[in-house]
């Protein structure tokens, strides 16, 4: 229940997020300093999401086989490497590291 | 949009609309992070809810984000939370394509729903302005692909059992850093050229669709490492996250140098 509470939230919010601009706007321009921070919510809680993501495990900081996952897709974007190759060897690079260990 | 609607019948590739043809290079990529959340969620929301959230959500930041929280132990409400800020890009993409469009404002509204970021894209044109139509007709590949493999990893759940065995659970952190990267360094990696490649053949620069609106690389610079990860030891998951979007408030400052009011989408 909870499950399609979230995805009903999702799925709404969503649409009004693409939609709010298309049927208010037309052809006017949002105050400057509301559309920066607008510009920068998403920056920062995707490095928010990049961090809890890969150096957390329950409540606790951990360092594990998906930083140095992380690091090797790091590498590759960085060079320009398309998103989904870079993608390819973190996760290779990661469960190769749980092999070992 | 309705200009194209006609050529889109004939089967040569060369009478479809543009948007279709410039989005179908982008369809292996987006089918694959949907393959990938489809790894990952299926397993802890179940086959059909992970499909259905593909189908009426369709952003992969907005599932990842929750599906971060879920997996880290935090509640509905801040999974949600978590999800809809991770989408606020939407808003100034939105109000960037908002001038080029025509039309009442239901026939805007059902365009605008159709607003991804490989159709933001690929509908933008010099001066930002953009192409409606085009970004109306890439919406369906994209969704397609998306849809289409978040169905494909549900179904590779099962078959390869814990997804940690596999290293999958890097794969959301990764393409995050693959959003986030052109975000911080505009001038070194641009999404454009990277998984665009011709697919709008004119080398035009355009921002990063995070942003999509203005604001000096000074004030993204370094956004990435100052959030307090010890905060993810001491509160209830996702709470750090969400307390890490509000740096977005330093966007308030008014910008000392650069061009202000330049036009959305032209600040690369």
């Amino acid at each position: 229940m909870r499950t399609w509470l979230l995805i009903i939230v999702l799925a709404i919010g969503t649409v009004l997020m693409k939609t709010i601009g298309p049927v208010l706007a037309g052809g006017r321009q949002p105050p400057a300093a509301l559309t920066r921070v607008i510009a920068l919510v998403a920056p920062a809680l995707i490095s928010a999401l990049i961090v809890a993501g890969t150096f957390t495990e329950g409540q606790h900081l951990i360092i594990d086989a998906r930083a140095a996952g992380l690091l090797a897709g790091a590498i590759l974007l960085w060079f320009r490497v398309p998103a989904v190759l870079a993608m390819l060897v973190a996760a290779i690079v990661c469960a190769l590291l749980r092999l070992a260990v | 949009m309705s200009q194209g609607r006609s050529t889109a019948l004939k089967w040569s590739p060369k009478a479809w609309p543009e948007g279709l043809r410039a989005s179908l290079p982008l369809v292996l990529p987006t089918a694959a992070i949907g393959l990938s959340f489809g790894l990952l969620a299926g397993p802890l929301l179940g086959a059909i809810p992970t499909i259905v959230m593909s189908a009426v959500v369709w952003s992969g930041t907005a599932q990842f984000g929750a599906l971060t929280i879920l997996t880290s132990g935090g509640g509905t409400a801040l999974a949600a939370g978590t999800g809809l800020l991770a989408n606020t890009r939407f808003l100034p993409m939105g109000f960037a394509i908002a001038p080029s469009m025509s039309g009442r404002p239901l026939r805007r509204l059902l365009t605008g729903a159709l607003l991804a970021d490989a159709s933001f894209v690929i509908g933008h044109r010099d001066g930002g302005r953009f192409d409606i139509s085009a970004i109306a007709w890439a919406a369906l590949p994209q969704y397609v692909g998306w849809v289409g493999g978040t169905i494909a990893g549900v179904s590779g759940a099962t078959a390869i059992g814990e997804p940690t065995r596999w290293g999958i659970d890097v794969l959301f952190p990764v393409f995050y850093l693959s959003l986030l990267l052109p975000e911080l360094f505009p001038e070194r990696v641009r999404r454009g050229e990277r998984q665009g490649s011709g697919a709008r053949g004119r080398g035009q620069q355009w921002s990063p669709p995070l942003a999509a609106a203005q604001s000096p690389p000074d004030h993204r610079r370094g956004l990435g490492r100052r959030h307090h990860p010890d905060l993810d030891a001491h509160c209830p998951a996702g709470v750090p996250v969400l307390v890490a979007a509000s740096a977005a408030l330093i966007g308030l400052r008014t910008p000392n140098r650069t061009s202000r009011g330049a036009d959305a989408g032209d600040d690369a």
